[in-house]
């Protein structure tokens, strides 16, 4: 091994530990973590959404071929929201992209996650993983702050 | 100097070179087919009676289990026998192309008549027909099969050789197939054990975190045994090609056994978004994804610096002066455009590959477009160029066969049309998946169909221009058949044989027992999988409930109920 080679062994390792602290410190600080998985329990196959209080809701979402349920979640301004997911029959994505939420449904497993929405507006969620033929037209919507509601 | 294979083996890697070069035709065609859907240019469920998920079924088996895997076989053959200087079973060899052979035309037939439209992953519950199941296996064993072929051989070689380096090439072939048998097995159990009797309906439901767990400790080792190959090409012969010398022969020693240790500890980073496993178990296979980047960063730095050598030798004088003075468009090199080509493609590929592993940063990529536009600057760029670059070199070498120079310069031309393509592709798809856009969708007759309520017109031009990188792509190999159909059609003029170019190293360091031995690398190899995967099935058991029936992908039912009241 000469210099070069000792340096650069040194640099790789260097910027690695760098993008893993910057990860660490995501998940440290409560920016970004990933779903949370809980033991499996029949009672999350009942698709509903509950307010714990003005400002904190549970959502229980259950995908199947194909559709979510509930399909319109409607939620205020400011609200933190708990998503519980699962599935019915095969496997699906649900992936909100403007805030990041992004989680699989698997057939005997639940996934947890929490958001707040900070601001007004209607966010798709999206199935991204492949259910079967009509897969591309499953989707839902969490509106946030709908007037009539 | 030309080494003598027999007619045996020689017809043995003719076969399983021409063999998945002939279905790469119906998986590039679907390959086009998708970016037209997806932009909604054609905006149907099937186009000339190939359904959408059909043609992305194929598109995935064909390209990157079939054709990588014949490959890795046929390349192996040719580097044991000629590295080694020995001959090898020529039976075996049969019998391993003959298992391939039975596998891939029992899952072609599973998937060109519509049985099998579960896309390469396979997830169940989704359902397949069982001989789908069965010839994935069957050509997963077929490649066993060269493997134990090859170890008698290579054991008495070392037994006769004691105290010299094994060959690098060897060492690389030996380190991927060990790899790849270790990590099939969990595969093997999935598809043999859990699906085949599931969905011939003796067994009435499947574990689905377990099987897709065991799916992923094969899954990810897999782009390694696509990758290794190419790498055993930039180490052994790209510098020789570039007319230079390999910079250190031991730093390539030490990254094929960084691969052997690392390539399946990591293959939960594939389901962060999942249930059924907990943080701490992601957390830890982020820190060895993390890993298994180091040896790719030493690769880079290796390769960069022996071709800084060649183009110094070629008269660069700058400090990047040697970049400009690489032979990119020498025809009678034309192997040094598809392996510099793939490289550059790989620095992309490489650092997006980063952002997947790390942690929750994946929540914002995961199963969008972004990621076949990470995977296509890896298996579509370095993999699948060193595959059709070295498949032509060795075709033209056992056939003895020579191109003629205008074929041999438009097989100069077609990697650098790929990488620009590829690039403007993988572009878009990536672009379009920051913005939420879906991978494995037919985007055609939903979010890019204008006339559907869920049109998403942001998508509009991340989709265009992935298709405008899958046009120039299919150009590029259009113009590879070409030249592959112009050699089928050439009469030979030299004597059949092998000949790779020659090797030779800038720091030729004494040899150095640790990497030069694979035991104490194989018993790191088993302690580091434990230490991953072991925790990750026990929470498996710990945290799922219910198994699943079988799903059509055509009926929400499941599968019994809808059979019994047909």
């Amino acid at each position: 091994m000469d210099k070069y080679e000792k340096r650069i062994l040194i640099y790789t390792g260097i910027l690695l530990v760098i993008f893993l602290a910057a990860v660490m410190r995501a998940v440290s600080r409560g920016i970004s973590d990933l779903p949370a998985c809980i033991p499996y329990d029949p009672s999350y196959l009942e698709p509903r959404v509950t307010a714990l209080d003005e400002n904190t809701y549970q959502v229980f979402v259950v995908a199947q071929m194909w559709s979510f349920q509930p399909s319109e979640i409607f939620i205020p301004v400011g609200a933190e929201v708990d998503f519980y997911l699962t599935t019915k029959d095969v496997v699906h994505g649900f992936h909100i992209a403007d805030k990041n939420v992004n989680m699989m449904a698997v057939y005997g497993g639940i996934n947890k996650t929490t958001v707040k929405f900070d601001k007004p507006g209607v966010y798709p969620i999206i199935c991204h993983e492949y259910c079967g033929s009509g897969h591309q037209h499953m989707k839902a919507e969490v509106i946030v702050n709908y007037p009539n509601k | 100097m030309k080494w003598n294979i027999s007619k045996g083996l020689r017809a043995v890697i003719i076969l399983e070179l021409a063999l998945p070069l002939t279905l790469l035709a119906l998986g590039i065609y679907h390959g086009l087919l998708q970016t037209l859907y997806r932009s909604g240019m054609i905006s149907m469920r099937e186009f000339a009676a190939l359904e959408y998920y059909q043609g992305l079924t194929l598109h995935g088996v064909i390209n990157a289990i079939v054709l990588t895997t014949f490959f890795a076989v046929a390349f192996g053959h040719a580097c044991i026998t000629y590295y080694l200087k020995r001959k090898t079973s020529t039976p075996l060899a049969w019998l391993s192309f003959a298992f391939m052979l039975v596998g891939t035309l029992l899952a072609a037939w599973a998937m060109l008549s519509g049985k099998a439209a579960v896309l390469y992953t396979f997830y169940p519950p989704l359902k397949a027909h069982p001989l789908f199941y069965l010839g994935v296996a069957l050509l997963v064993v077929g490649s066993w099969v060269a493997y134990f072929s090859w170890i008698p051989v290579f054991l008495a070689w070392r037994r006769e050789n004691k105290g010299i380096k094994m060959p690098l090439a060897v060492l690389g072939t030996m380190v991927n197939f060990t790899v790849w048998f270790v990590c099939s097995i969990p595969v093997a159990y999935e598809v043999l054990g859990l699906l085949l009797p599931w969905s011939l309906g003796w067994t009435p439901d499947v574990n689905i975190p377990l099987a897709r767990t065991l799916f992923w400790f094969f899954g990810h080792a897999l782009v390694y045994f696509w990758l290794l190959p190419a790498y055993i090409m930039f180490y052994t012969m790209l510098p020789k090609l570039a007319g230079g010398k390999l910079y250190s022969d031991n730093a390539g020693r030490f990254v094929f056994f960084l691969f052997l240790i690392l390539s399946i500890p990591v293959g939960v980073h594939h389901q962060f978004g999942e249930p059924s496993i907990s943080r701490g178990i992601k957390m830890v296979q982020t820190v060895l994804t993390f890993g298994i980047a180091l040896p790719s960063f030493v690769t880079a730095f290796t390769i960069a610096a022996s071709l800084e050598y060649a183009g110094v030798k070629r008269g660069a004088k700058s400090l990047f002066g040697w970049l400009g003075k690489l032979p990119y468009f020498d025809r009678d090199r034309y192997l040094f455009a598809y392996l510099i080509t793939g490289l550059i493609i790989f620095i992309f590929g490489g650092l997006t590959g980063i952002v997947n592993a790390s942690y929750s940063l994946n929540a914002v990529v995961h199963n969008t477009a972004w990621m076949p536009g990470h995977f296509h600057m890896t298996v579509g760029g370095p993999v699948f160029l060193a595959i059709l670059g070295m498949s032509l070199y060795l075709l033209t070498n056992v056939t003895g066969r020579v191109l003629s120079p205008s074929m041999k310069n438009i097989a100069v031309i077609v990697p650098h049309l790929w990488m620009i393509g590829l690039l403007i592709f993988s572009t878009g798809l990536m672009w379009g998946g920051l913005l939420g856009e879906p991978r494995r969708t037919n985007l055609g007759i939903s979010y890019l169909d204008p006339n559907s309520p869920l049109f998403r017109p942001d998508w509009v031009p991340t989709t265009a221009m992935a298709l405008f990188g899958g046009v120039i792509m299919f150009s590029a190999a259009g113009l590879y058949f070409i030249v592959l159909l112009k050699l089928l059609f050439t009469k030979r003029t030299e004597e059949p044989g092998l000949e790779f170019p020659e090797y030779a190293v800038l720091h030729d360091e004494p040899r150095i027992g640790l990497l030069d031995n694979f035991r104490p690398w194989l018993v790191l190899m088993f302690l580091v999988i434990a230490l991953a995967y072991i925790p990750a099935f026990r929470d498996i058991k710990k945290y799922t409930g219910d198994k699943a029936p079988p799903y059509d992908p055509n009926n929400p039912t499941p599968l019994e109920l809808y059979q019994k009241t047909d």
